[in-house]
This record gives C-alpha cells, sequence and structure tokens, in this order.
C-alpha cells in the first residue's frame, strides 16, 4: 500500500485548490491511503475543508503559533520529523509548494520530482523539462519516500464528499529564530483567482501602458475571467508579479485563455500548453502564438478587444 | 559583508529551441550554444551591486559541470566576479548532489551570503537553493525580486503566487532569484581581457568527498503531445461565433 502525505496549502481561512489537485493525482496511485497534512497557528477551518475532499483519509493538523506563516525554514523540520511511514510526500508546485518541499527532500536526504505531471505507477511518474519541450519519465526506488511536487495544472480538483478523520499532533521539534516572517502585499482585488479561473484574458508588451489594461479588464469583468500578463507586460509595469504566465510565472489550465498582443514565446506559452482553449489578437500573422492558437484573428487589439466587450456584453 | 558566493549553471541558452532525440533517449545537446543559466546572471549582477554600494565583499562564482562549463565562469569573471571555481565532473547531477558539493565549498568559503538562481532553465528543478539551505541549516530566502542587506540580516521581497511577500533572515543565507530582482549588465571587450588573468580554479568532484548521488532513473525523453491545429477568423464577429460554437461565452 502507498502512503501519501499531501503538504496542504492554505490561508487559515480557505484551503487552497492546489490541495484537492494534489489528492487527484495521490488517487492515480493504486492502492493509496491519503493523508493531508496542516500547519498553521489555527487549522481548524482549513482542516474540515481537507477532511471533506473526497479520497482524503485522514487529516493532520500541526497548529502551533509559529506556524502561523509558512516559513520553509520552521516547516520543514516539522514536515521531515512527522514524514517517517509515508511512502510518498507531495507538496503542490506553487510558490508554497515549491519553496518548501525541496527544503524536506534535503532533511529527509531524498531527491525530488519536481512538476510531476503524471503518474504511470507508484513509482513511475512524467514531468516537463526545457519548458516543456521534452517530457522525462522517472522511475523512483521504492526503498525510499518519494518526495514531489505536484504540477497542479495537470491535474483536476478532487470533488468534495469525503468525511476523513482529523487529529492533532504535537511534534517536539525546535525551530530556527533566523528567518522571520515581516509582510505580504497582495495584490488582492475580487476578480476570479489566475490559477483556478475558467477563463483568463491576458495581454502582453503591445498593451503599451497600465492604463491600457483596463481594456483587458473590462472584458474580463463581462465574462467573469481572471486577468493575466507576459513578462515583457510584467517587467514593464503594466501587469503586477502575480499576474505573470509562463515558465517562471504561473502555469494555468483554464477553459479558455485569451492572448492579446503576445507573440507566443516559450517562456510564455509553457504556462499555458493546457488550457482547453486558445485564442490568440495579433496583428503579426507571423506571430508563433498562431502555431499554438485554436481560435487565431490577426488584427489589432485596441479595435478588437472593445468591439469584443461591445458584442459579447450585448 | 565579506564574501559572495554565486552558483552558476552551464545550460543551453533561453534561445535554442530545443529538441529530443529520435530514440528517446535524451534531448540533442551536440553543437548548441551554452550560456549561463539567465536566473544565475541575475543572482551575479545582484552580488556585484552588493559589492559595488560599498560592502567591497569578494565575488567568489561556483560551477559544477564539465570542464567546457570554465567558458561560463570566464563569463562570470568578465561580469566583474573576482575569482572562480569549476567543480569538475561528467556526470550529470541532480539537484541534491549539486547541494552537497555546494555545501562543501560554501564550508570551506564561509560566504556571508549564498545566491542563485530560482530555477535552472533546463531540468526547471526549482530545488537547489532549498536544498543547500537545508544541509546548511541556514536560512533560505526564495523568488527575491528584492534584497537589502543591513549588517547580519538580509530583508528579502520575494515573489510569491498571492503578490510579494517580505521576510528577514540572518547572514550567512541562501538566496534565490527571480527575473524582476535586476537587469544584468552587458559584458564588455576590455572586461573579457581582464577576466582572463583572473584566477578560475579547477578541482574534481570526487575530492570533495561528497556522498555518492543517490537520483531517478531516467527511462525515456519525449516531445511534449501537440496541440491540434486551429482556425483562423477574419473579424470580431466570426471570433465571437467561433467562442459561441465552442460553448466559451
Ligand atoms: C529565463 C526566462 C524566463 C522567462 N519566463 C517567462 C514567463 O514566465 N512568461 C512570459 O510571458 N515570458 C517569459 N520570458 C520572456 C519571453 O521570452 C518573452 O520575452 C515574453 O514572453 C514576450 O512578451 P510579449 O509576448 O508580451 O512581448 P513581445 O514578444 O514583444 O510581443 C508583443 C506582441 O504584440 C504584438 N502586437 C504589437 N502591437 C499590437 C497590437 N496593437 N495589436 C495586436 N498585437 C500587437 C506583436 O506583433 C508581438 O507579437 C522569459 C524569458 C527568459 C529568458
Amino acid at each position: 500500500m502507498s502512503k501519501i502525505l499531501i503538504l496542504g496549502e492554505h490561508d487559515a481561512k480557505t484551503l487552497n485548490p492546489a490541495t484537492h489537485k494534489c489528492v487527484t493525482c495521490a488517487k492515480a496511485i493504486p492502492g493509496s491511503h491519503i493523508t493531508v497534512l496542516l500547519l498553521g497557528a489555527d487549522t481548524a477551518a482549513v482542516a474540515a475543508q481537507a477532511a471533506a475532499i473526497q479520497g482524503v483519509d485522514e487529516v493532520v493538523r500541526i497548529d502551533r503559533a509559529e506556524n502561523a506563516h509558512p516559513l520553509a525554514a520552521s516547516f520543514a523540520p516539522q514536515i521531515a520529523a512527522l514524514a517517517t511511514g509515508y511512502t510518498h510526500l507531495f507538496g503542490p508546485s506553487t510558490s508554497f509548494g515549491k519553496d518548501l518541499t525541496p527544503r524536506v527532500a534535503a532533511l529527509l536526504g531524498v531527491p525530488q520530482v519536481s512538476d510531476l505531471m503524471a503518474v504511470d505507477g507508484a513509482y513511475r511518474f512524467r514531468r516537463p523539462i526545457y519548458a516543456g519541450n521534452a517530457i522525462v519519465t522517472l522511475e523512483a526506488d521504492p526503498a525510499r519516500i518519494l518526495v514531489a511536487t505536484v504540477r497542479v495544472a495537470s491535474f483536476e480538483a478532487a470533488p468534495s464528499g469525503g468525511a476523513a478523520t482529523i487529529s492533532s499532533r504535537t511534534l517536539d521539534v525546535s525551530l530556527p529564530s533566523h528567518t522571520r516572517y515581516v509582510g505580504v502585499h497582495t495584490g488582492a482585488t475580487d476578480r476570479p483567482d489566475l490559477q483556478t479561473a475558467a477563463r483568463v484574458v491576458s495581454g502582453g508588451r503591445a498593451l503599451g501602458s497600465a492604463e491600457n489594461f483596463k481594456l483587458l479588464f473590462d472584458l474580463a469583468s463581462k465574462i467573469g475571467a481572471a486577468v493575466g500578463a507576459s513578462r515583457a507586460a510584467v517587467d514593464a509595469g503594466y501587469a503586477s508579479n502575480e499576474m505573470q504566465v509562463g515558465q517562471t510565472g504561473k502555469i494555468i489550465a483554464p477553459q479558455v485563455y485569451f492572448a492579446f498582443g503576445i507573440s507566443g514565446a516559450i517562456q510564455h506559452l509553457t504556462g499555458i500548453k493546457d488550457a482547453r482553449t486558445i485564442v490568440a489578437v495579433n496583428k503579426d500573422p507571423e506571430a508563433p502564438i498562431f502555431e499554438v492558437a485554436d481560435v487565431g484573428l490577426v488584427g489589432d487589439l485596441f479595435q478588437v478587444v472593445p468591439e469584443l466587450s461591445r458584442l459579447i456584453g450585448a | 559583508m565579506q564574501k559572495i558566493m554565486v552558483c552558476i549553471k552551464r545550460v543551453v541558452d533561453y534561445n535554442v529551441r530545443v529538441r529530443v532525440k529520435p530514440d528517446e533517449s535524451g534531448v540533442m545537446l551536440e553543437g548548441v550554444k551554452m550560456s549561463v543559466n539567465p536566473f544565475d546572471e541575475i543572482a551575479l549582477e545582484e552580488a556585484l551591486r552588493i559589492k559595488e554600494r560599498g560592502t567591497n565583499a569578494e565575488v567568489l562564482a561556483v560551477s559544477i559541470g564539465v570542464a567546457d562549463t570554465q567558458q561560463q565562469l570566464r563569463t562570470a569573471l568578465a561580469m566583474g566576479a573576482d575569482r572562480a571555481l569549476l567543480v569538475q565532473t561528467d556526470q550529470p547531477l541532480d539537484p541534491l548532489a549539486a547541494a552537497h558539493a555546494l555545501l562543501a565549498i560554501a564550508k570551506k568559503e564561509n560566504p556571508d551570503l549564498v545566491l542563485l538562481g530560482k530555477q535552472a532553465i533546463d531540468d526547471d528543478a526549482n530545488q537547489t537553493g532549498q536544498m543547500l539551505a537545508a544541509l546548511w541549516n541556514r536560512p533560505q530566502a526564495t523568488y527575491a525580486s528584492k534584497l537589502a542587506i543591513d549588517g547580519t540580516k538580509a530583508t528579502v521581497t520575494r515573489e510569491v503566487d498571492a503578490g510579494l511577500e517580505t521576510i528577514e533572515v540572518d547572514l550567512p543565507a541562501v538566496v534565490t532569484v527571480d527575473l524582476r530582482l535586476n537587469e544584468p549588465r552587458y559584458v564588455k571587450l576590455p572586461d573579457i581581457m581582464k577576466a582572463k588573468k583572473k584566477p578560475l580554479d579547477v578541482i574534481a568532484l570526487d575530492s570533495l568527498g561528497v556522498p555518492s548521488p543517490v537520483s531517478f532513473k531516467i527511462v525515456k525523453t519525449e516531445p511534449p503531445a501537440q496541440r491540434q491545429k486551429g482556425i483562423m477568423v477574419k473579424d470580431v464577429s466570426e471570433l465571437v461565433d467561433a467562442l459561441k460554437k465552442k460553448g466559451l461565452i
């Protein structure tokens, strides 16, 4: 039997859907027993949410004042102490999981599979390399715990309907004081979250200014979409950093992705490969984005976007 | 701040479109342009700026790789690193093994700060910095987009999914850098000439006495699934029709 420990991600109020996706990945391993681990100052609310995910057998809480913020240096030794007895340890490939999971792996003395995208067996997996230009199949040694981050764009969120048991653990692990949380600045909006939105409207360098990005926000409001951006648009200050889509930004899998004035660099495409439908609008008919677009329109975005907003709104 | 260690990986240049070998044994690397991993270049630039801001710290560039990695270390020296060290091996190392080797160097060199890219654009693993910090039992600050040094502390702004997070770490610490930390300088010809005279030491990986790497078995390497060819529409009303037909609006 595979005993799988999933590092749950949350903000104390809500369990991040990345956790539900990790559960789907874990369920693909035959005969898996799935435990979601939650660290926080008070994880009661999110533990109830985790217990309700179909396929989860157990939820383990480690509540402790020092766990109020997810500092890898503090979380990792606690997770490593708890990991004995598990065959697999999965974190999400979000900034939380990518920061934390390798630190745990190193403490356990084992290598890590990053961005696990497909399960071919309990110890056989696929992952992308070279910005998704190649896919490798890896085999791990069953004698060691398998540590991985799960590429969340590759898995659907597991539905609710479960009723797992919840328990609390106290660990005798001393935590370092060398790393201190100061604060977070979020561009939080009431718009759909980029990583989980069914629709995403995205803009590139061609937008030309933060002001012009409003065109995209208007369209997004009409269709209930999240707004994304290319690196060029973020670097130029037209969009904020958490909006970046791509190899080094967010990897997303919406139902539909609109790319306006984005050329389609490989580093951008790797972030949208799993979108069900890609719509591209670019004034250059030779733009590489058209090679991957399901629906393409050669045109000036400054004409197309307002017209599209109007026609959809009508 | 006396010494900054910058870790540099030799990778396929980001402009190269990497292709898979027909026999699925890997990707084609013969004759392909190799460069400093772009994120590591940003790490080096940051080290140089810390030095130039008056700390006058020594900047040491370290790489692990084949003999030809000396080319990338020469680039690092030309950018402004004071000294370079190549840990030579023909064996490709995974991040845990690389972290063990870097740990051995860190223990010898005692840097106040280790800077490296958040990921390498070949394996996209995003692990080495975190693993080094764990093995070294020191703080980690990943995905840095701003770094301020204040005596024995660093304040780091990190690019996280929610936005920008700030943490404070005691030095020595491992900081992995993101794209927006800075824009690396261009290397000028006289700097390339000067770099030829700077020290570049080569040691064998075996001489470090690090544990032999445990790794995964690579079964095969395949090209990614191709998307189906799409359609082109003439104007916005055709676009709206196409979206309606797909049930997307
Ligand atoms: C290590 C590394 C990591 C990277 N990571 C990422 C990443 O995560 N995400 C990412 O996006 N990029 C990333 N990049 C950058 C990437 O290589 C490209 O530079 C970037 O994606 C280009 O952004 P863009 O398409 O907006 O700009 P450009 O390439 O400049 O394209 C602008 C496009 O707009 C079109 N256009 C201009 N005016 C109009 C108009 N009026 N109407 C319609 N179309 C118009 C042009 O024809 C052009 O195709 C990375 C690069 C490196 C080296």
